[in-house]
Parts: structure tokens; sequence; C-alpha cells
């Protein structure tokens, strides 16, 4: 077991290093930063003060040797842009892009469960094939442009619901948050309901697979005959049952939804890490795509883990770093 | 034959002589939604091939474009005649022309990786199957490694180091994608592996290349031609991603999703087409892909066999 959890650490470890080292010779290959960041106008002496100040007279392997040594302490170093430490300015906007994630998987759960199980117990009626149709089509609709569509829909035809930002925000634990206010609510349900589409399809044919398994088996035809309302063996007898995969796949599923919120963050201007991402690749913010990349790694190696951890806990048959 | 052949009969009383190609045919065509999926994959794959015959203009050539006819609403005419159905973008191209010149971008895109990924995947998946021991253990810690991250994020990063370019968002996709094809080729042939006809290829001394790729690998090709259909889908919706993000494809070489992104300024102001109607021709693509991959799926699986 600790075996296990030393070798997945240091997996990550060489993950990180590896992944830095590509993109820190892939952004020297691409561009220099210097010629985005330094105005055309400034003079020899302006531009050459620019380049010592941030590091690019040294050679790539000492630049990168600055940037593990500095590691180590904690320090991602500086953004080229904003002049502030990548890993604040990535941290901050960690709140906004979490608060999206977790309201998009909320929200697969409130919508496809209840549609799955309906399609699952009347699987021949019209609605239910209808919702079935609606789940691949799910599948299939690329997240971006569904964001624009509900834009055009709810945003400028109808004019309901706002398009881009956060709206107002309220502080709670010193951390500011869109759902505590209206207006903020107003602005999370179309980014969230975009981030969701997906997960809601996965939801939806989980639960209506899980029911027709569930429902021929009998300790539910016990249940029926025992005489118990058909409301209470769906609700507690069936539902119970297929809550163990939903629960494992939506935690799964976390993880891919908060990478996916890149989109769309773009689309909807809300202003995550992932929005913040895909500007610093954009004018070759070095620091804090290297930045955003380690804090991704880290991310996703602790998701894993606590999966697998949990995994273990579910069902004793799993053991982990058994298979030697 | 399907007059000999008796509507109702069992599937083991068919005709032995009958080959597996016209079985899986004959079971694939059992699905009408499966069957127009194919045709409109078919259409598609001509649509994206005829482009340059077809299109009423070559959206690409500056010298035919008046930016004039800029942001035109479907159905309006240019000064020269020309109707613009799917209406025109910013440049005062034709939507319609830059949709069947964008298709062809992104059917190459998609397919060309998913081919790539799936000859470099099942080759390592196999070769992991056959040789065991340490290799097979460091070809799958990097699949593991590989499928424990988004597909989304990974190519980001590769393309972030990279830059745009059609051929490093094929080689973003390819290092994604070729996981899943080694994980299945492997999975495959491991249940191959310890049949007798493995053995008896052994015995006669063949040479372990061919042992893999001639006796193993036609084996091992149904699951994997499922997973290549599916992830062609992937691929094609994975670039546009891409491309709409600013990432992917260059200007001079647009894709539906470069396409899509362009659109998204003219949004605001209700000029919709410019973004919707590629869009739909990208919607359109993947399902018909998704609806033949689902039926393959059906049909391949020796489980589910009526």
């Amino acid at each position: 077991m600790l075996l296990w959890f030393l070798r997945r650490l240091l997996q990550a470890m060489f993950v990180m290093l590896a992944m830095s080292l590509i993109v820190f010779i892939g952004l020297h290959a691409i561009g220099n930063p210097v010629d985005i960041l330094i105005s055309p106008e400034a003079d020899q002496a302006e531009r050459a003060r620019i380049i010592t100040q941030l590091g690019f007279d040294k050679p790539l392997w000492q630049q990168y040797a600055y940037f593990l040594q500095g590691a180590l302490h904690g320090d991602l170093g500086r953004s080229f842009v904003f002049n502030e430490p990548a890993l604040q300015l990535i941290l901050q906007r960690m709140p906004a892009t979490l608060e999206l994630a977790v309201t998009a998987v909320l929200l697969s759960v409130l919508v496809g469960l209840p549609l799955g199980l309906f399609a699952g117990l009347y699987p021949n009626s019209f609605a239910g094939r209808a919702v079935m149709a609606g789940s691949i089509l799910g599948f299939s609709l690329p997240g971006f442009w569904v964001g624009l569509m509900l834009i055009m829909v709810f945003a400028v035809s109808l004019g309901w619901l706002p398009s881009s930002g956060r709206g107002t925000t309220a502080a709670l634990f010193g951390v500011q948050w869109s759902f505590l206010t209206r207006d903020g609510l107003a602005h999370l349900v179309l980014p969230a309901l975009n981030l969701s589409l997906f997960n809601i399809s996965l939801v939806l044919r989980l639960a209506r697979a899980g029911v027709r398994e569930t429902m021929p088996l009998d300790y539910i035809r016990f249940a029926r005959a025992k005489g118990l309302s058909p409301t209470r063996v769906v609700f507690v007898h069936v539902l119970r049952n297929i809550l163990i995969p939903v629960v494992t796949v939506v935690g799964l599923e976390l993880g891919s939804t908060i990478a996916f919120s890149v989109v769309t963050e773009s689309v909807f201007a809300w202003p995550g890490m992932g929005k913040l991402i895909i500007d610093s690749i954009n004018v070759l913010d070095r620091p804090v795509i290297v930045a955003y990349l380690m804090i991704v790694v880290v991310m996703f190696v602790t998701i894993n883990l606590v999966v697998d951890l949990l995994y273990t806990a579910l069902d004793p048959r799993v053991r982990l770093g058994g298979r030697a | 034959m399907a007059v000999l052949e008796k509507p109702v009969a069992a599937p083991r009383a068919r005709p032995r002589e009958q080959s597996p190609f016209a079985r899986i045919a004959g079971d694939f065509a059992q699905s009408p939604v499966a069957i127009a999926g194919l045709v409109v994959i078919v259409v598609i794959i001509l649509l994206a091939v005829t482009a340059s015959l077809i299109a009423p203009q070559n959206p690409y050539d500056l010298a035919q474009l008046d930016i004039m006819d800029g942001r035109l609403p479907p159905g309006s005419s240019s000064a020269d005649g020309l109707t613009f159905w799917l209406g025109t973008d910013d440049q005062g191209r034709d939507m319609l022309s830059g949709i069947l010149y964008g298709l062809r971008i992104s059917l190459i895109v998609g397919a060309g990786s998913a081919l790539v990924a799936g000859l470099v995947g099942t080759s390592l998946g196999l070769t992991a199957a056959y040789a065991g021991g340490r290799v097979e253990a460091a070809i799958m810690r990097l699949v593991d490694l590989q499928l424990s991250f988004p597909a989304i994020l990974v190519a980001l990063m590769i393309l972030a180091a990279l830059g745009k370019g059609v051929v490093n968002v094929m080689l973003a996709l390819v290092i994604v994608e070729w996981a899943s094809y080694a994980r299945t080729a492997r999975g495959a042939a491991l249940a191959e592996r310890a049949r007798e006809y493995i053995e008896a290829a052994e015995c006669l001394a063949l040479p372990k290349w061919r042992v893999v790729f001639r006796h193993l690998l036609p084996n091992c090709l149904p699951p994997l031609i499922v997973i290549g259909t599916i992830q062609v889908a992937r691929a094609i919706a994975l670039e546009a991603t891409l491309s709409f993000l600013g990432l992917g494809v260059p200007i001079t070489e647009p894709s539906l999703g470069l396409l899509i992104a362009n659109g998204y300024q003219y949004m605001l102001s209700g000029k919709y087409w410019i973004s919707f109607y590629p869009g739909i021709a990208l919607l359109v693509t993947i399902m018909a892909i998704n609806l033949v991959g689902d039926q393959l799926r059906d049909v391949l699986n020796p489980r589910l066999q009526r």
C-alpha cells in the first residue's frame, strides 16, 4: 500500500518534470515572448533591461535550472504579462473554475438521474425513446458550439440570461462566489448547463441501464409482492442500487469536467483558470503555462488517487498494487 | 441467397458458406438508423472530396472575394449574381463553400490522426500482449498514465509547446488517442494468444512479426474497428474544439471549428449564420459516425450475437 502510494508520487513527479521540460523547450522554439511583451517603441536600452529582468539573456538550460530551483521552494515564477507570481494568479482563478465544474456535475445528476429513471421505467414509450435519442445528441454535440447556440437563444434572442462573466459575487470564507447572489446565479446558469450537457447524457444512460437491470431482479419483485407502493419501490429500492455506478462515474468525471471547462470558460468569458491558460498560451506567457501544468498534474494525480482509494473502500475485492 | 434463406431461420442454421463479411453486412443492415448514418458519411466524404468542383466559389482565393459582400444573411446575392444560400462571413466568403472546404480539413485531420494513432496504438498493444514481461509493463504503464489525463488537456499542452498547424494538431491527436487503441489491442490479443492457432504458428517456427501481424492481428480486428470508428468522431470533435480555442489549424486552412470561431464575435449582434451552419455540418458528421459506430459495436460483439 505504502509502496503503491510512493510509486504514484514518483510517477507524478516524473510527469511534471518531463512535461515542464517539453513545454520549456517547445515555447522557446515557437517564439520569443519578448516580441509580444515589449512595445515596438521601446529603445534598445529599455529592451535589454527587460530581457535581463525576465532572465531571457541566460541560456535556456539555465532558465530551466532556475525554474526547478524555484519550484522546489514553491515559487513557479512570475507571469511575464501580469508581473504577478504565476501560482497566485492561477489559484486566484481556481474558485471560479471549481464553482462552474461542481455546479455542472450537480446539474448532470439532478437532470440526468430523473430522466434516466423515466427512460428505464418506460423504455418503449415515446418519451422514453425521445430521451434516449436526446442522449445520443448530447454525446455528439460539440460543446463549444452548443455554448454559442445557448448564448444566441437565451442571451441574444430572448434576452433572459447574461452571456458572459461571473456577475456580482459575494464572499464566503474569503473567496468570491457567484452562486450566492441572484445576478451571479443568472450568470452561472448557461455555462453550467453547457458544461453539464455531456455528463447529463452519461448519467442518463447509466441510470437507464441500471433500472433495466435492476427491475427484473428478485428483490424488486419481492418488494412489490409485499405490497409496497410503486413510488417506494422505485425511489428506495431501485434508486439506491443504481446510485453506486452513477456516483462512481460522476466522481471520475469531475476531473474531465474541470479540464473541459477550458472551452466553456472561453465561450462564456468566465474568468476561471481555463480562460487564463488559453490567454497565456496566445501570448507565450511561459511561467503561467508551466505553473498551470504543474497544478493540473497535481490535481489529477490527487483525483485519481482519491478515486482509487474510494474503490478499495467500496469494493473489497479491489487490492491496490496487488498485481505484481 | 436472401431468397433461399428463411427469414426466421436461427443464426446457427445459416448456410456455412456465407462469408463473415456478408454476415456482418447483413447484421449491420438490420438498423435503418445505422444505414442512414452510413449514407450520410458517404455523402459527406463525397462533398469534401469534390469541394473544389461543387463549391460556388473558392473561399480562399482572395480575388473571388468582395468585402462588400461581408456578413450577408442566408439567401442574399452578391453584385455579380452569386447567391449565398447560407450567408457570408465577415470577409464576404460564401459560407456554403467555406463549409465544404472546412469539411475537407476536418475529415483529413480526424481520419488521418485516428488512422496513425490506430497503427501506433495497435502495434504497441499487440507487442505488449505478445512480448509480456518488462516490455508489456512499460507500455501499459504509459497507457495508464496517458488515459489518466483528459484528452483536451493533453492536446492543449502539446499544442502550447508545438504551436499551431495542421501537422501539429494531428500529432497532438495521435498522442491523445493511441492509448485507447493500445489498451483494446492488448485486451483482444491476450485472449487470442492462448488459442491453438497461435501455438500452431509458433510451432511452424514462423518469425515473430509474422505471427503477430498475420495471425494475431486479423483476429483482434473487430474491437479495433469499433474503437477506430468512435475515435474518428472524437478526433473531429477535438480538432474543432482546439481550432475554436485558436490552438488548432491556422487561418489559411480553416476547419469547421475555426469557421465557428470566426462567427463567435458576430453572434451577439444576431448574425447567427456564420457559426450556426458550420456547427450543423460538424454535428451531422459526428452523429453519423457515432450511429455507425454504435451499430458496428453491436454487430461485431460476439456476446450479442443473436
